[in-house]
């Protein structure tokens, strides 16, 4: 891992280049564990994201993102090792006893927070894509985690899918209430509140 | 010599400044039950980014061109990041939006800084107007095609070419016979601007209130306009000694300032009205975006500049007999 001042700087400049204005709506900065979720447009999501939270809050959370995207290549690979401290799930060989859900249950511990995409890839950024089920099954195993949703807004203008140069426009990240799992919801019913929770705050 | 009035003119400010601050302090103390707390709020942060924009301006003018150009290069790029982000974009335009962003602001502000006139005035308005059109053609997305790039050149126009006029006031003495302080026309140039916005603001919460746009604006009034003209024009006047004209010359520029201050805060807020949006960002608090204070200024500089220009250096008879009757 890189210094604190390598990475608060880092996030400095992330947080100025996404030119992100932030709103914690119903909802306060807080070092517990939590999962934050979110929509997806962009592959500078994650690094916006973590960037939005305080110093603290951010030194204890951890992106999880795909291997085969976040392994490949200089950049990437120094900020999901060094930076980030990111949780690589491997898209290709999930295996039963090695699900990403375990994986990542037992990365956290009782500390760390994660920040999820649940639609499970990037979408058009129009609407926001139907939930994956990981959301729901981490939730079965660990029905104490807070869940916050956060709503990602313009950042597939800034750099859309198959673009590689960025544009500098202003983005708004809105984290939501925090809603947990109910004790016996259903798969579909819960998913469906998660993504509603993220589509609501779209609006606000 | 020159920097001396410049001088006055910052201390000018932090005098007045200081006095809005004691104002607003003193208000919030006796808690006077007739006063609006959300007026007096609004204030508070007006003066509070007043003081901002003036400890930036101050600093830059007495670090030099440089600073300043590099300063105004930096709010040009933050109101074009507003202006393009209320803008509905497709994804056709992202490669014409780059340029936009990253190429036509930085060889204007360059131009600027080697004071290249020939340059500067026409690098935005023929070669990036062409650009931009043909660029996205490229992209091959023909949707509203004509309005998205309209949208597009417009952005740039104000928020980057009309404003790179404003730290261009700063070359013109090296081509002038006249002599006078570069950092002081500039501080002239933007204290009028900040003050037109003020006292039209001011005289517009009179009794009487004749609405000129109410569609548009609810807020600008005729007496607002005519009141804040009058005022910024008798400021103006007594500031000449700061600046390269006479006490005539003052005055006529300082009326012109407040008019295309009236006209740049109305502009841009009919486009807020089409947008559906009261500000355009959240950067300095209570003023709303970059580009809801700069409005003004974007509009002033370029004809501010011109002016100038024509009465400093042009040589034809009018220009002989304007430059005769206005300046020192």
């Amino acid at each position: 891992m890189e210094t604190t001042i390598t990475i608060n700087v880092l996030a400095l400049i992330a947080r100025f280049l996404s030119g992100a204005s932030i709103r914690w709506v119903d909802c306060q900065p807080d070092t517990c564990q939590r999962v934050y979720f979110a929509n997806h447009t962009s592959h500078l999501d994650a690094l916006v994201l973590w960037s939005a939270l305080p110093a603290a809050v951010r030194a204890r959370t951890r992106p999880v993102g795909a291997k085969d995207y976040w392994s490949a290549g200089r950049i990437r690979r120094y900020f999901s090792t060094k930076v980030f401290n990111a949780l690589l799930i491997d898209r290709k060989e999930i295996k039963v006893h090695q699900s990403p859900v375990d994986l990542m249950i037992r990365e956290i511990g009782y500390q760390d927070s994660l920040i999820v995409f649940p639609e499970g890839g990037r979408s058009s950024g129009r609407e926001i894509g139907e939930f994956k089920s990981g959301l729901y099954y981490l939730c079965k195993k660990r029905p104490d985690l807070e869940l916050i949703p956060v709503h990602i807004d313009n950042m597939n203008r800034i750099l859309p899918r198959g673009q590689v140069l960025p544009v500098p426009m202003l983005s708004c990240i809105t984290f939501g209430p925090p809603l947990w799992l109910e004790a016996d919801e259903l798969k579909a019913d819960f998913l469906r509140r998660a993504r509603e929770a993220v589509i609501r705050l779209k609006e606000r | 010599m020159g920097d001396v009035r410049a001088m006055s003119l910052i201390a000018g400010v932090l005098v007045l400044l200081g006095a809005a601050t004691a104002v607003v302090q003193i208000l919030r103390r006796r808690e006077d039950p007739s006063l609006n707390p959300a007026i007096l709020e609004t204030f508070r942060l007006r003066v509070h980014s007043w003081w901002l924009l003036f400890a930036i301006l101050a600093a830059a003018c007495l670090l030099g061109k440089t600073v300043t150009i590099i300063l105004f290069g930096g709010l040009a790029f933050w109101a074009l990041r507003e202006f393009i982000t209320l803008t509905p974009t497709r994804p056709g335009d992202h490669n014409a939006l780059f340029w936009v962003f990253f190429i036509f602001p930085l060889f204007q502000f360059v131009f600027v800084w080697i004071n290249r006139y020939e340059l500067f005035s026409i690098a935005i308005p023929v070669y990036a107007f062409l650009f931009i059109p043909a660029r996205i053609a490229m992209a091959g997305d023909h949707k509203r095609f004509l309005e998205r790039t309209a949208k597009i050149q417009a952005g740039l126009l104000i928020c980057v070419y009309c404003l790179s006029y404003a730290p261009a006031l700063l070359s013109l003495r090296a081509e002038s016979t006249t002599a006078f302080s570069s950092a002081g026309l500039l501080l002239f140039f933007v204290l009028m601007v900040q003050l037109s916005d003020a006292l039209q603001y001011a005289w517009a919460q009179m009794p009487s209130r004749h609405v000129i746009v109410p569609a548009i604006s609810p807020g600008r009034t005729w007496e607002g306009l005519l009141g804040g003209t009058a005022s910024v024009t008798l400021i103006g006047a007594a500031l000449w000694w700061a600046t390269p004209f006479n006490f005539l010359g003052a005055a006529m520029m300082s009326a012109v300032i407040s008019l295309m201050a009236f006209a740049g805060g109305l502009t841009m807020s009919a486009i807020k009205r089409d947008r559906g949006v009261k500000d355009y960002g959240t950067l300095v608090e209570g003023h709303g975006g970059v580009l809801d204070r700069i409005d003004s200024l974007c509009f002033a500089a370029p004809v501010f500049y011109h002016f100038t220009r024509w009465i400093l250096l042009s040589n034809n008879d009018f220009c002989e007999w304007l430059r005769v009757a206005t300046s020192i």
